[in-house]
């Protein structure tokens, strides 16, 4: 019921706004998603960790019947970790746009709401069709947000966004449509738009068929993410819309692609997944390091955070077609950390494009001088994103890097001298491997490069302002209070109609904006647990039908013509030649076996 | 004979308004003038009401006379009918005649019947609706025929009336020649029918085909009837006429186009198709679509001459109306040729058939079911447009805005009108959750159910094209004016306030019908369903390509399994 309440809140609030007078739209926001996270506190009191795997706090009701559509609504560990994160983002994201939106603020702060609610009904449908309907319906929104108060280039950023992501997802409904129909087939023509009833058909396709289903989830999902060769939206997107609008997009809008994925290319199409992992690796590999490269030479500090996400989320997918336990789960974590951490980046630069108008790292520089507040926190989140041990960028970032290492079959048969089958254990099957690793790693020394320049041209060095900024100002921290009150804009910037009254340094409430984001990277980054042992039993089911699946893929490419790795022959006396036998399959899948059992115990 | 009646009460009391309406038009009082348009709705929901009360459906369609191909889809088709058509009444009231009504009140002209319009633009209003129900309870190709002429020749006097302005003439020119072009196709195809099958019944057509199989001859007629009545549906080869003629007509005529000839269309093309029936290839699988168990669902089809001549028209009515709509700066030219994409999303219906009779796998049932989807919400942005006209500068007659530009800063002006732009062509883009989405879903399902996965690819991705100019539409009221524009060129609000509310009738009932569509859902299966015994094409040889005429074999097809759909 709570999470009726929770799609019902900002829906509400967006009407509300619609009816109340222009000064009041903010106000009104602020409230409608302060009792969303009030509303969240119940949710997680009443979620049942202990069967996290499980769908929880469920309401169903008949809505086309015909077409055996519901309205579904439930969550599972992974959801709710979403959902935290979105529904915190909330607040954050109305209160940073306090003194940014001044023009219109009521269909700002209304299609804010609606984004909101489009989101929560992703991450909670447990119907397909409300799922897609969510899942699409978000770009109107963000379309709206991005053409009406973005930068300069905006309507064509608008449209690219639109048209990219509503291309791929309407493919995406084809694909999941077709399962569909083949659900129906196997129960005497009823049709079924259950997420779960519908996964379990999809396991069983032939192979093939799973493959086109894949191809068709992934153009949906690819995109959204998005992976290397269809990121083209992401950066033009990401620099025009309003800061709202990018900490939403960073925030949760991209994850839900991973959240796709990870939902119904895994879920949906295990076998294919265990197939096509490589590939997708491959993208994703690609994705970090080009992302990290082209970051490197931005001079646009938004545009350098935007192609990070690139990278990232880059990270985030090769965790998740790691297939195994700790590539997963890192991914998941990626999610919620990448949300934060890049969301409070977003948030540091909106702040200082307030004061200053331009996002030109030419134009910027040393500015710890200036605003010590600001550059701590601006610090704080680069080391988080960079991933420096102790705060939450490097917790997921290495268990994905952990899981696409051992994920590789030819663990324990000759891979780096690896003979024995205890090399061999639960979660190492896969064609990701050590090599495909190594260079992804590469991928975190260059995203060290990128946001420590940045953060040493921006906070560090000497004082550099943009033209008709008077850089003298400020320069002893004892000064801030006594000149507390000058207005970094100069007059002659008021061409946005800003008449704000923003301080030198940043003002309580921005302060209170980036100070639950700095605790949370903090908290995760030292306790992680917390949200790992809230979704492991959940994950752990997917995992197991991977494995299934792996162990299956494994046996008939043993089998095949082409032995995958020649087994020492001191393991099999009997033998001479190099293919293994399928005695030697069945014995090592049965070590698999009891290996799954020990690890799901 | 008088069993026939059974099927006629709507069109007769539609007829009965004709007269009605024609003669209080020219009357001189001018309160007996203006009750015109209340007297033709009267009329259209008597017809509604008659319709859904008097016309056989189910059991009795079959044991009355009339057509037994698509039982249920008279009753369906007349009481959508007189629903859309009244609410293009409400839009197309007072299109004609206000200049010369004008001057009459102010005294400065005499009443003369010889300038007025009045009378025959309603008349001719209700008569091609009375063309378009007789439509729908036709069993015979003459009858289909004289049908779809009554449907058509007074919308093109209703265009050439609608302005004064020459484009509307020119307009009406066009759209008559080119009309009876395509009625003379497929009339021609009509004929050969008849030549082939030796009947024009439409049940008895049916027999034929099952008993005889189709040789060349009838066969070369339904590809010209198919083709012909592609100039009602405006689909490919016979598209040309469209842009103009939309453009050229008033808004709401145009709004009209787009749903009249288009229902008379696919009713007869619907009607055409079910006489060869829809499992004529028998076990016809792909290797995406794994042979299964339930009867009637894949691997049945239309015979491949016919499927593939649909299958290639349709893929180009999308494609071609998509893409020409994205270059359009016209707003009328871009909703023509939207329309086209339309009609080639429904056509997708058309090769699918009826499947299993289940709403999600009945291509017939979705081509109801978008029928009904695209009369509400192709209402809503001409009748925006229409409620937009520029008022009237002395005696002129008032002009709509043209170009998409002509709508920027509306949000600012009129933001009621803009929301019910952005709902309705967020609606015909097919977005969720708006109606639009649960039209072109049963297109999904359907054409994956019958195995046509490319047909439905293509159909998505065309989807896609039309995202970027209906998404242009309904942003273009939110954008700055051109700073060019003096503000009291501006479009603004026409004191004729039936054509806002039948804006925003179709807006709401583009979101409300969403929400709530289930029982239209259910109707529409109904609406859709194809007894399979009737078509029965279990009986019937495997079609062979040859110009003579197939040997009476009555032999039972490979496996001879009774199709036995699950009864409605």
């Amino acid at each position: 019921m709570f999470l009726l309440g929770l799609l019902a809140i900002p829906l509400l609030g967006a009407a509300l706004i619609a009816g109340s007078p222009a000064h009041a739209a903010k106000r009104v926001a602020l409230a409608a998603t302060s009792i969303a996270v009030a509303l969240f506190i119940p949710i997680v009191a009443g979620f049942d960790f202990a069967n996290n795997g499980t769908m929880q706090g469920g309401v169903e009701y008949a809505w086309l019947p015909t077409l055996g559509v519901k309205f579904a609504v439930g969550i599972d560990g992974v959801s709710l970790a979403l959902l935290g994160l979105t529904v915190l983002l909330g607040p954050i994201c109305v209160a940073a746009s306090f003194t940014a939106i001044t023009d219109r603020p009521k269909t700002f702060y209304a299609w804010l709401l609606i984004l909101q609610a489009a989101i929560t009904g992703v991450f909670c449908a447990r119907d397909l069709v409300l799922f897609y309907i969510c899942f699409e319906f978000t770009l109107i929104p963000m379309f709206i947000l991005i053409s009406l108060y973005g930068s300069t280039n905006r309507a064509k950023a608008a449209i690219k966004f639109f048209l990219y992501t509503f291309t791929g997802s309407l493919i995406t409904l084809a694909g999941l449509v077709y399962v569909a129909w083949q659900h129906s087939l196997k129960h005497d023509g009823v049709w079924n738009f259950d997420i779960d009833t519908l996964a379990a058909t999809a396991r069983n396709l032939p192979l093939s068929t799973q493959g086109w289903v894949l191809l068709a989830l992934m153009a949906g999902f690819a995109v959204k993410v998005p992976l290397f060769p269809v990121h083209t939206w992401l950066p033009l997107a990401h620099t025009e819309a309003p800061t709202a609008g990018s900490v939403v997009l960073a925030g949760t809008l991209l994850k839900l692609g991973t959240y796709g994925l990870y939902r119904f290319a895994l879920g949906y199409v295990p076998g294919a997944m265990a197939e096509h992992a490589q590939t997708i690796a491959i993208l994703c590999v690609v994705g970090i390091i080009y992302g990290g490269l082209i970051c490197w030479v931005q001079r646009d500090v938004k545009k350098l955070v935007a192609y990070s996400s690139v990278a990232h989320l880059g990270f985030c997918v090769l965790g998740l077609v790691a297939l195994n336990q700790t590539g997963i789960t890192g991914s998941v974590l990626y999610m919620i950390n990448h949300g934060l951490s890049t969301g409070a980046l977003f948030l540091c630069i909106g702040m200082i494009y307030e004061r200053f108008h331009t996002r030109n790292m030419a134009e910027l520089g040393g500015l710890a001088a200036r605003m010590p507040v600001w550059s701590t926190f601006m610090v704080f989140f680069a080391m988080a994103s960079v991933g420096l041990p102790g705060l939450n960028g490097f917790v997921p970032e290495f268990l994905c890097l952990i899981g696409s290492f051992q994920a590789d079959s030819r663990w324990g048969h000759g891979l780096w001298g690896s003979t024995t089958t205890s090399m061999a254990s639960y979660g190492t099957r896969g064609d990701l491997g050590p090599w495909l690793t190594l260079i992804a790693g590469t991928g975190m020394i260059i995203a060290a490069m990128y946001l420590l320049y940045m953060v040493g041209r921006v906070v560090w060095g000497p004082l550099v302002l943009p033209p008709g900024f008077k850089a003298d100002d400020g320069h002893g921290h004892g000064h801030d209070d006594s000149k507390g009150s000058h207005t970094a804009e100069a007059e002659k910037h008021d061409d946005h109609g800003h008449h704000s009254v923003l301080p030198t340094d940043l003002c309580g409430r921005e302060i209170a904006i980036l100070a639950p984001l700095a605790f949370l990277c903090l908290a995760l980054g030292v306790y992680p647990k917390i949200l790992t042992s809230s979704m492991d039993l959940a994950i752990d089911s997917q995992v197991k039908v991977l494995e299934e699946k792996l162990i299956e893929r494994d046996r008939t490419r043993m089998g095949s013509t082409t032995p995958l790795v020649p087994v020492p022959p001191a393991t099999k006396p009997n033998e001479g030649s190099g293919r293994p036998s399928a005695s030697t399959i069945d014995s090592r899948i049965m070590v698999q076996n009891a290996g799954m059992q020990e690890a799901g115990r | 004979m008088m069993e026939r009646l059974a099927y006629l009460w709507p069109e007769i009391a539609l007829f009965i308004g004709t007269c009605i309406v024609m003669v209080m038009g020219l009357s001189h009082n001018p309160a007996v003038r203006r009750l015109c348009s209340p007297i033709c709705g009267i009329f259209i929901v008597a017809a509604g009401v008659l319709a859904a009360y008097t016309t056989p459906w189910g059991e009795s369609a079959v044991s009355i006379a009339g057509q037994t191909l698509l039982p249920n889809m008279p009753i369906f088709a007349k009481v959508l009918i007189s629903v859309v058509g009244l609410v293009l009444l409400l839009l197309l009231a007072g299109t004609v005649d206000r200049q010369e009504e004008g001057l009459i009140a102010r005294g400065k002209r005499a009443f003369d019947p010889l300038r007025t319009n009045r009378a025959e633009f309603y008349a001719f209003y209700l008569f091609s609706l009375t063309g378009l129900m007789l439509c729908a309870s036709a069993d015979d190709l003459i009858w289909l025929f004289l049908a779809l002429e009554l449907t058509s020749l007074p919308t093109y006097i209703m265009v050439t009336l609608s302005t004064s302005a020459n484009k509307s003439r020119e307009a009406g020119v066009k759209y008559f020649f080119l009309g009876a072009l395509g009625a003379s196709i497929f009339l021609f195809g009509f004929a050969f029918i008849y030549g082939g099958t030796g009947t024009t019944n439409l049940n008895a057509i049916h027999a034929s085909f099952v008993q005889n199989g189709i040789n060349g001859i009838a066969l070369a007629g339904l590809v010209m009837a198919l083709v012909g009545l592609g100039f009602k549906i405006a689909s490919v080869p016979m598209h040309f006429y469209t842009a103009d003629v939309y453009e050229g007509a008033a808004a709401p005529v145009t709004a009209m186009l787009a749903f009249v000839p288009k229902t008379a269309g696919f009713i007869s093309i619907l009607l055409l198709c079910a006489t060869i029936g829809w499992q004529y290839v028998p076990g016809g699988e792909t290797a995406l679509m794994p042979a299964v168990g339930v009867q009637g669902v894949g691997g049945t089809a239309l015979p491949e001459p016919i499927r593939v001549l649909l299958w290639v028209i349709a893929a180009m009515t999308m494609t071609v109306g998509n893409v020409l709509a994205v270059m359009q700066a016209s707003i009328k030219r871009m909703l023509a040729y939207s329309s086209i994409a339309h009609s080639g999303y429904m056509l997708v219906g058309v090769i699918v058939g009826p499947g299993n009779n289940t709403f999600a796998t009945s291509g017939v049932s979705a081509v109801m079911f978008y029928l009904l989807v695209y009369g509400v919400m192709n209402v809503a942005p001409l009748a925006v447009v229409a409620s937009l006209e520029k008022p009237a500068r002395s005696d002129d007659e008032p002009t709509e805005p043209e170009t998409l530009d002509d709508l920027r800063g509306l949000w600012k002006r009129r933001p009621a009108l803009a929301g019910m732009m952005v709902i309705g062509s967020l609606a015909l883009l097919g977005f969720p959750p708006l109606l639009g989405f649960f039209g072109k879903v049963p297109l999904f399902t359907a054409g994956i159910s019958a195995g046509e996965v490319a047909l439905v690819i293509i159909l998505g991705l065309n989807s896609a094209i039309g995202a970027y100019y209906y998404l242009r539409l309904a942003a273009m009221p939110f954008l700055a004016e051109t700073p060019g524009a003096v503000p009291s060129e501006s479009y603004d609000l026409h004191p004729r306030t039936s054509r806002t509310f039948a804006a925003a009738l179709s807006a709401s009932a583009a979101v409300v019908l969403a929400l709530a569509g289930s029982q239209l859902m259910d109707i529409s299966a109904k609406a859709g369903y194809v007894d399979s015994r009737v078509n029965g094409m279990d009986r019937l040889q495997p079609f062979k390509p040859k110009l003579t005429s197939v040997e009476d074999g009555g032999r039972p097809a490979n496996g001879a399994g009774a199709v036995v759909a699950p009864a409605n």
